[in-house]
C-alpha cells in the first residue's frame, strides 16, 4: 500500500520525468484545489510541496499553464480554420488543380479561414470599419450581453463541480428560473425597482427548486445526479411547453406557445443607454462571480462543499454532512442558473418561449470546464464563449460560415486545455519543475525510492 | 488500495448505509395511490379493445375486450397489495426482492394503458403495433447502452455515447450515399464510433483527463462537427451525399407468423437482428469468457488485475474502441433504417437515455437492454396515445420516459453500484 499524498494546492513537485509520471503530475497540478476530479492513483512516494517561489520567472512563463492555455486556444482555432478552409467552395475548386498551381489553393484556403475569423473578431470585439465610435464598440457590448447568462449558468455548474457533482442540468434550471421570473414579470403590475427585484427572486427560486430536486434525490436516495439532471432538462422543456398552452401563460389571441411581453418595470435597465443591448444583468453576473468566490474561499459552507467534493468519505469522517452539502450546493447552483434565466427574459428576450434557454445550459458546462471551475476562471471563459457566440452570428452573415464551427472550436479548446501533456508534447514545452529536477537529480531519485 | 479511496465526482457511489431503505415502499405506495385515484376511481365507463394480432396475419387471435372500470380496479388492488407487502418486508428488516417492483411496473403500465386508451376518443389499440414499435425505437438505445456497459465494465465512464451515435449516423448516411450500399454505411458507422472512442481513450487513458469531462466535450465536438459539415457540405449537395439507401426489414419465414411475438421479434431490419446478437454476445462474453473475466477485473480492481499480469490500460483501450464500434452501428439505425438522410443533432439526446438505461440495468447487458426496451415502450406509447387522442396533454406524455427514469433511478436503483474502478484512471506504480 502506498501512502496517499495530495498535491492539491501546490505546484507540481519535482520528480523523475517519465511519461506516466509527467501525466500524473500534470493532473495533480491541473486539478489543484479540487476543482475537478483529483487523480485517482496515489502519487507513489513522498511528495514535497514546492512553494514555487524559487522558480525563475522565465521558467514559470515557459512551463506554466498560461502558455499551455494560449497554445490550446491557438490549436483549436487552427483546426477550426482548416475545417473552414477545406469546406470552402473556392478552396475545394482550387484543390482540383492543386499540383498545377498550389498557390491558388493555399490562397483560397487562407482567405476563407482568415475571412471567417476576421468577421468573428469584428462581430465580437470591435468593428474597425464602423462609421462612429458607438458602432465600433457595439460588438463588444454584444459579447458582454451574450456572456451574461453563460457566466451565471457556468458558475452554477462550476460550483457543483467543486462539490463533486456533475450538474448537467443547467439547461432545465435556466428554463425553470426564466419561467417563474417571466410569470412574475408579465402577471404582476408593480413599481419599477420592486418589480425587477421580485422577478430576480422568482428566477433564483425557480432555478433553485429545479436544482434542489436533483440535490435532494442525490442526498436522499443516492440517485445519480448526471442522470437526474439530464432527465430534469427534458421535463423542464416539456413543462414550459405545456404551461405556454395554458391561459395563465399563453399570450391572448395567439396560438403559438409564446407568453405576453414582460412589463417594462420587470426589465433590467440598460447599462449604456438604449443604443446598446447591454443591461444590468451583466453587473449581477459580476456580483454572482464575487459571491461564488466568497462562498468557496471565505465561507464555512464553501469549505464544507470543497471538502465533500475532494473526498466525501473524509468529509463525513470529519463531521461534515455530505447529504446536506449536496442539497445546499444544488440549491445554490440552480439559483445561479435561474439568474441566467432572468437575464434572458428580463435582459434580452422579454418573452417566455420554449426556446428561452437556447443552448446556454449546455454551453455553461464547457464554460465551467474551461474556467477550471474557479469563479473568475468561469467568468473569463464565459466572456470568451460569449465572444464566440456573438461573433459567430456576424461570421455567418458575412462569410456564410456555419455557426456550428464555434462548437467545434469551443470543445477543442476545452479538450486541449484539459490535457496539458498533449499540448506540451506537441510544442515540446518542458513540464513544470523539469529544470529543477534536472538540477537536483539526486534528490528526485531519493524521493522516488 | 489507493485507487479506491479517491473518489471521482459522484461516479463512485458512497458505501450504502446499513439502514432500512424505505424509498422503494414509499415510491410504490405513492404510485399505488395514484393508480387507485386515476385508474380505478377515475376509470371511464367504456369497453377497451386490445388487438393482439394483425387481421391480415397468418394466425389471428381474438381481440381482448374488457371493461376499463373492472380492469382499473383489479390493477389498482394488485398494486396496493404489492405496495403494502413491500412495507411489511421493509418493516421486518428484509429486502424488497427485485421482481416485486418489476411486476409492479408491468401491472402499472397495463392499468395505465387501459385507463388512457379507455379515456381516448377511440378506445381501441393495436397491442402488437405498440410492442413492435417499442423494440424498433429501442434499437439505438440498446446499442448505446451496450457501448456503455463495455466501457464502464472496464473502468471508463462513457458519456460520449451520444457523440458515438451521432457520428455513426452521420458516417452511415454519407458513406451509404456515396457508395450506394447500406452495408458500406454500416461499416462506416462502426468506424466512426471507433474514432470517437479513440479520442475518448487517448484523452482519458493516456492523458488521464477526467472521463466525464472528455465525454461531455466529445458530445459537443461531434454535434458541432456534424452540424458544420451538414450545413456546409451535405445541404449543398443532398442527393449525392445525404440520401442513403435504407436497410429493408427482413421477415423470417414461419417465425414471423407466430402470434404476437412473431411480428414483434422476427420482422426487423438487419440492425435489429444485429442487436439481438450484440446483447447475447456481450452478455456471454462478459460473464462466460476469459476476456470477460479480465475486463471485469480491470473495471473492479485494476491493481489486482495488473498484479496478475493483465495489461490494464491496453485492455481498457481495446474495450473502449470496441464499445465505439457497437454504438456506431447503433447510430447507423437513424440514417439506414428510420429515415434515409442525416439531420442536425438527429439523435436528440438518445445517448443520454442509453446511459440512463445502463444505470437502470445495473451495468448488466441484459438489464440494460430491458431498461432500454422500457424507454422504447414509453416513447412509443407517447406517439400511439397522441394519435388516439387521450385526455392527457401531449407534453406530459412526452415527459413520460424522463419521469420514469427519475423514478426508477431514485426509487428502485438508488445507490447504484457500478464497477468499482469506473471513472478512475489507472496509473501503474
Amino acid at each position: 500500500m502506498s501512502p496517499e499524498k495530495s498535491t492539491a494546492g501546490g505546484p507540481a513537485p519535482d520528480r523523475k520525468t517519465s511519461a506516466a509520471d509527467e501525466a500524473r503530475l500534470e493532473v495533480a497540478a491541473e486539478t489543484a484545489g479540487g476543482q475537478l476530479a483529483p487523480p485517482a492513483a496515489a502519487v507513489g512516494s513522498t511528495v514535497t510541496p514546492d512553494p514555487g517561489s524559487h522558480r525563475g520567472i522565465l521558467e514559470r512563463i515557459v512551463t506554466g499553464n498560461g502558455l499551455v492555455s494560449v497554445l490550446a486556444v491557438l490549436m483549436a482555432l487552427v483546426v477550426g480554420g482548416v475545417l473552414i478552409a477545406l469546406t470552402n467552395e473556392e478552396a475545394t475548386e482550387a484543390a482540383g488543380y492543386l499540383f498545377n498551381r498550389p498557390g491558388d489553393f493555399f490562397a483560397a484556403a487562407w482567405n476563407a479561414a482568415a475571412g471567417a475569423y476576421y468577421s468573428l473578431f469584428q462581430g465580437s470585439i470591435i468593428n474597425l470599419e464602423a462609421e462612429s465610435f458607438t458602432r465600433a464598440v457595439y460588438p463588444l457590448t454584444q459579447t458582454l450581453t451574450t456572456a451574461t447568462p453563460l457566466i451565471c449558468a457556468g458558475l452554477g455548474v462550476a460550483l457543483a463541480f467543486r462539490a463533486g457533482l456533475f450538474n448537467i442540468g443547467a439547461q432545465g434550471q435556466i428554463i425553470m428560473g426564466a419561467t417563474l421570473a417571466a410569470w412574475v414579470g408579465f402577471t404582476w403590475q408593480l413599481p419599477a425597482a420592486l418589480h425587477i427585484l421580485l422577478v430576480i427572486i422568482a428566477g433564483l427560486l425557480g432555478g433553485a427548486i429545479w436544482g434542489g430536486i436533483a440535490g435532494l434525490l442525490k442526498a436522499r436516495t443516492g440517485a445519480h445526479e448526471v442522470i437526474v439532471t439530464i432527465m430534469l432538462n427534458y421535463v423542464a422543456i416539456q413543462l414550459v411547453a405545456f404551461m405556454l398552452t395554458t391561459p395563465g401563460f399563453q399570450r391572448e389571441g395567439n396560438n403559438n406557445p409564446i407568453s405576453p411581453l414582460l412589463a417594462e418595470s420587470a426589465m433590467f435597465p440598460k447599462l449604456l443607454g438604449d443604443g446598446f443591448r447591454l443591461h444590468w444583468g451583466f453587473i449581477l453576473a459580476i456580483v454572482a462571480t464575487v459571491f461564488v468566490w466568497w462562498l468557496l474561499n471565505r465561507s464555512t459552507v464553501g469549505f464544507e462543499l470543497r471538502a465533500v467534493g475532494a473526498n466525501p468519505d473524509a468529509a463525513r469522517n470529519a463531521g461534515i454532512s455530505t447529504t446536506k452539502g449536496y442539497v445546499v450546493v444544488m440549491l445554490i447552483a440552480g439559483a445561479l442558473s435561474g439568474l441566467a434565466g432572468v437575464s434572458q427574459v428580463s435582459g434580452t428576450e422579454r418573452v417566455l418561449t420554449t426556446d428561452v434557454a437556447a443552448s446556454f445550459g449546455f454551453d455553461a458546462i464547457t464554460v465551467a470546464l474551461l474556467g477550471r471551475s474557479t469563479p473568475w476562471g468561469t467568468f473569463a471563459a464565459g466572456l470568451l464563449f460569449g465572444a464566440f457566440r456573438a461573433g459567430s452570428v456576424a461570421m455567418q452573415t458575412n462569410t456564410g460560415t456555419s455557426i456550428d464551427i464555434v462548437l467545434v472550436v469551443q470543445s477543442l479548446i476545452v479538450l486541449f486545455i484539459a490535457a496539458p501533456p498533449l499540448v506540451r508534447s506537441l510544442f515540446r514545452i518542458p513540464p513544470p519543475g523539469a529544470f529543477r529536477s534536472a538540477r537536483k537529480p539526486a534528490a528526485a531519485a531519493g524521493g522516488a525510492a | 488500495m489507493s485507487t479506491a479511496t479517491t473518489t471521482a465526482p459522484a461516479l463512485t457511489p458512497a458505501p450504502a448505509a446499513l439502514v432500512r431503505s424505505w424509498k422503494t415502499p414509499i415510491l410504490l405506495g405513492v404510485l399505488a395511490l395514484l393508480s387507485l385515484v386515476f385508474f380505478a376511481l377515475g376509470a371511464p365507463a367504456t369497453e377497451v379493445t386490445f388487438r393482439l394480432t394483425d387481421p391480415e396475419a397468418a394466425i389471428t387471435l381474438p381481440d381482448l375486450v374488457f371493461s376499463a372500470k373492472a380492469f382499473g380496479w383489479a390493477g389498482a388492488i394488485v398494486l396496493v397489495l404489492a405496495a403494502a407487502w413491500a412495507f411489511v418486508l421493509v418493516r421486518s428488516g428484509r429486502r424488497v426482492p427485485l421482481w416485486l417492483p418489476v411486476i409492479f411496473g408491468v401491472v402499472f403500465v397495463a392499468a395505465f394503458l387501459s385507463w388512457s386508451v379507455g379515456s381516448a376518443g377511440t378506445p381501441n389499440i393495436a397491442l402488437y403495433g405498440l410492442l413492435a414499435g417499442s423494440i424498433t425505437l429501442a434499437v439505438p438505445l440498446i446499442f448505446g447502452s451496450l457501448s456503455g456497459v463495455l466501457c464502464e465494465r472496464v473502468g471508463v465512464v462513457n458519456i460520449a455515447i451520444e457523440g458515438q451515435l451521432l457520428f455513426g449516423a452521420f458516417a452511415a448516411a454519407v458513406a451509404g450515399t456515396v457508395s450506394g450500399s447500406a452495408f458500406v454505411g454500416l461499416l462506416a458507422a462502426a468506424v466512426a464510433g471507433v474514432l470517437v472512442s479513440l479520442v475518448l481513450a487517448i484523452f482519458s487513458i493516456k492523458y488521464v483527463v477526467n472521463q466525464v469531462i472528455v465525454g461531455v466535450v466529445l458530445n459537443v465536438l461531434v454535434s458541432g462537427l456534424t452540424g458544420f459539415l451538414f450545413s456546409t457540405v451535405l445541404s449543398a449537395n443532398p442527393s449525392e451525399l445525404n440520401s442513403a439507401p435504407r436497410l429493408p426489414n427482413i421477415r423470417i419465414p414461419f417465425l414471423a407468423d407466430i402470434p404476437i411475438i412473431g411480428p414483434i421479434l422476427f420482422d426487423q431490419s438487419l440492425i435489429g437482428y444485429l442487436m439481438y446478437f450484440a446483447v447475447a454476445a456481450v452478455y456471454f462474453g462478459l460473464f462466460h469468457t476469459r476476456w470477460g473475466l479480465r475486463t471485469r477485473a480491470v473495471g473492479e480492481h485494476p491493481k489486482a488485475a495488473d498484479t496478475l499480469g493483465v495489461n490494464v490500460n491496453r485492455t481498457r483501450f481495446t474495450n473502449v474502441l470496441l464499445a465505439g464500434a457497437v454504438a456506431g452501428v447503433g447510430g447507423s439505425f437513424f440514417t439506414l433504417v428510420s429515415v434515409s438522410s442525416f439531420g442536425q443533432d438527429m439523435t436528440g439526446g438518445q445517448g443520454y437515455i442509453a446511459l440512463a438505461a445502463l444505470i437502470l440495468g445495473r451495468w448488466n447487458p441484459l438489464g440494460a437492454a430491458a431498461a432500454a426496451l422500457l424507454f422504447g415502450l414509453a416513447t412509443n406509447l407517447q406517439y400511439v396515445l397522441g394519435l388516439l387522442g387521450t385526455p392527457v396533454p401531449s407534453q406530459f406524455l412526452s415527459m413520460l420516459p424522463y419521469v420514469v427514469t427519475i423514478f426508477a433511478v431514485a426509487g428502485v436503483v438508488g445507490k447504484s453500484r457500478g464497477p468499482a474502478a469506473s471513472g478512475v484512471p489507472y496509473i501503474k506504480g
